[in-house]
């Protein structure tokens, strides 16, 4: 059912079955340590590429969560993925060995969500029964891709970010036990008119704001409705950039936000302002924040992960950066 | 929701800084112990081979640093010490040997021709360009008061 402009409530509410996380090293040193289903100990996994082993780490996560779910591959219907590499690779590369159907979705780090919410319409239309979301991103192949070479002796800018090396899947059922997806909103891009490439959590946090906004007026919720409101990968500076923008609209969300790449780290593992990257959500998500769903801790939760949608051309080329969110609604009954 | 022009104010304000005066001293005290060691190593030429004369001191002092900034990125050293000096170790000589061996390592699985060979110089292009634009302005601004 459309609620207003971009909100749709699923009358048949898709179940969020098994969730799986694999974390590179760094990750399995940080906060969440406990919560994360494997720990990679050597983030090549003995492959001759970073490319390749991302590809390979997407292909475990999504083959785990299926078994978690004690399921067998031929049993999915589709799998989507995504993650931030060129042509998305490192999803294709991992469809190529589970050989399920398969759409492959770029919304950069906010592509988690955008799987989500696409597998709910198919699941709540009654077509599709058991749906695979999962997203991808590995530091080293993303500083390549992104910025420079991995030897190449730099400093980090002070509102930089540091890409998560993991992947997290979710599998959606039409039944089953679990975590249920009670709404979804499709975020717009919202671009205001940010340029510095390294400073992401800035771009973002307009977008995410927007969808927040435009969430809560058309579903007539309060933010009190939620235990948490999860954002992907804002970091410090964004989330702090994301509470203002959204408190000059009279909305106080700052008792209930969460953001993954602020989590993710310690603080002493010198990742300026946190994580960010596909893979960042979807690993925090999958492992941690269902644990949470799980024990009861979380009820209902608002979960928006942004993504910044340039390229390196574009912002070489003296573009800004256009950024969007998703938001998916949870509800643990 | 602010505009964009108060969230561009918002933005420049809150964002949080550089600590200044610890970079610049940590980009001095290394970039200024690379230097020791280049003038050692100029020295050190110039007792083994008494008769070397300046000009070719200073570039055996050259070949050596390069040997020395090519070594230290190969074996994972250099982008430690880039992430403590900036650019004290990004100026001097060694810096530049880093920024042309780390894109060949980088690029090494894409092909030798294609990878290693084309893309080696991708962050020290500039550098090279300008470095010979500027010595042919230079050459020439040189040429012309020799003119008079």
């Amino acid at each position: 059912m459309k609620l207003g402009k971009q909100t749709y409530k699923f009358e048949r509410k898709p179940i969020i079955i098994s969730g799986f996380g694999v974390a590179g090293p760094k990750e399995g040193e940080g906060n969440l340590k406990d919560y994360f289903d494997k720990i990679l100990e050597d983030d090549r996994l003995g492959e001759k590429s970073y490319e390749k082993a991302e590809s390979e780490m997407h292909y475990f996560a999504i083959l785990s969560a299926i078994k978690k779910a004690g399921l067998e591959v031929n049993q999915i219907d589709c799998m989507m993925a995504g993650d931030l590499l060129n042509q998305i690779v490192s999803s294709t590369f991992s469809a190529r060995e589970l050989e399920i159907p398969y759409l492959g979705l770029y919304n950069a780090c906010s592509t988690f969500s955008e799987s989500l919410l696409l597998a709910s319409f198919l699941i709540s239309s009654g077509n599709m029964k058991y749906i695979t979301c999962s997203t991808s991103s590995h530091f080293s192949s993303a500083e390549r891709l992104y910025r420079y070479p991995l030897e190449l002796g730099t400093q980090m800018t002070p509102t930089a970010q540091w890409t998560v090396t993991g992947s997290g899947c979710c599998v959606l059922s039409s039944s089953g036990e679990g975590v249920a997806i009670d709404s979804a909103t499709i975020g717009k891009v919202v671009d205001y008119d940010i340029t510095d490439t390294n400073n992401m959590g800035a771009a973002m946090a307009p977008a995410c704001a927007d969808t927040i906004k435009t969430h809560l007026l058309e579903t007539g919720r309060n933010a009190d409705y939620y235990d948490a409101i999860i954002t992907g990968d804002l970091g410090i500076f964004g989330s702090q950039m994301l509470e203002e923008l959204l408190q000059s609209d009279g909305i106080d969300i700052s008792s209930r936000h969460r953001d993954c790449g602020k989590m993710i780290f310690r603080e002493s593992q010198k990742v300026k302002m946190g994580g960010s990257g596909a893979g960042c959500s979807s690993l925090v998500f999958s492992t941690y924040f269902l644990k949470q769903f799980e024990e009861g801790e979380i009820k209902k939760a608002l979960f928006l992960p942004t993504g910044a949608l340039m390229s390196k051309d574009s912002s070489l080329q003296g573009e800004t950066i256009p950024a969007i969110s998703h938001a998916i609604s949870l509800i643990k009954e | 929701m602010i505009d964009k022009q108060e969230y561009a104010k918002l933005v420049k304000e809150k964002s949080p800084k550089s600590r200044e005066i610890k970079t610049l001293f940590f980009a001095f005290l290394i970039g200024g112990f690379i230097c020791c060691i280049g003038e050692a190593v100029g020295d050190i030429t110039k007792l083994i081979i008494p008769e070397v004369g300046k000009v070719t001191e200073g570039q055996i002092t050259s070949c050596v640093m390069i040997f020395l900034g090519s070594l230290l990125t190969g074996i994972g050293i250099y982008d430690k010490i880039g992430k403590v000096a900036g650019a004290g170790s990004i100026v001097p000589i060694t810096g530049f040997a880093n920024s042309i061996v780390s894109p060949a390592m980088e690029y090494n699985r894409e092909g030798v021709v294609l990878g290693v060979m084309s893309r080696m110089f991708v962050v020290a292009g500039p550098i090279i360009v300008s470095g010979v634009l500027a010595s042919i302005f230079v050459g020439l601004v040189y040429w012309i008061i020799s003119l008079f």
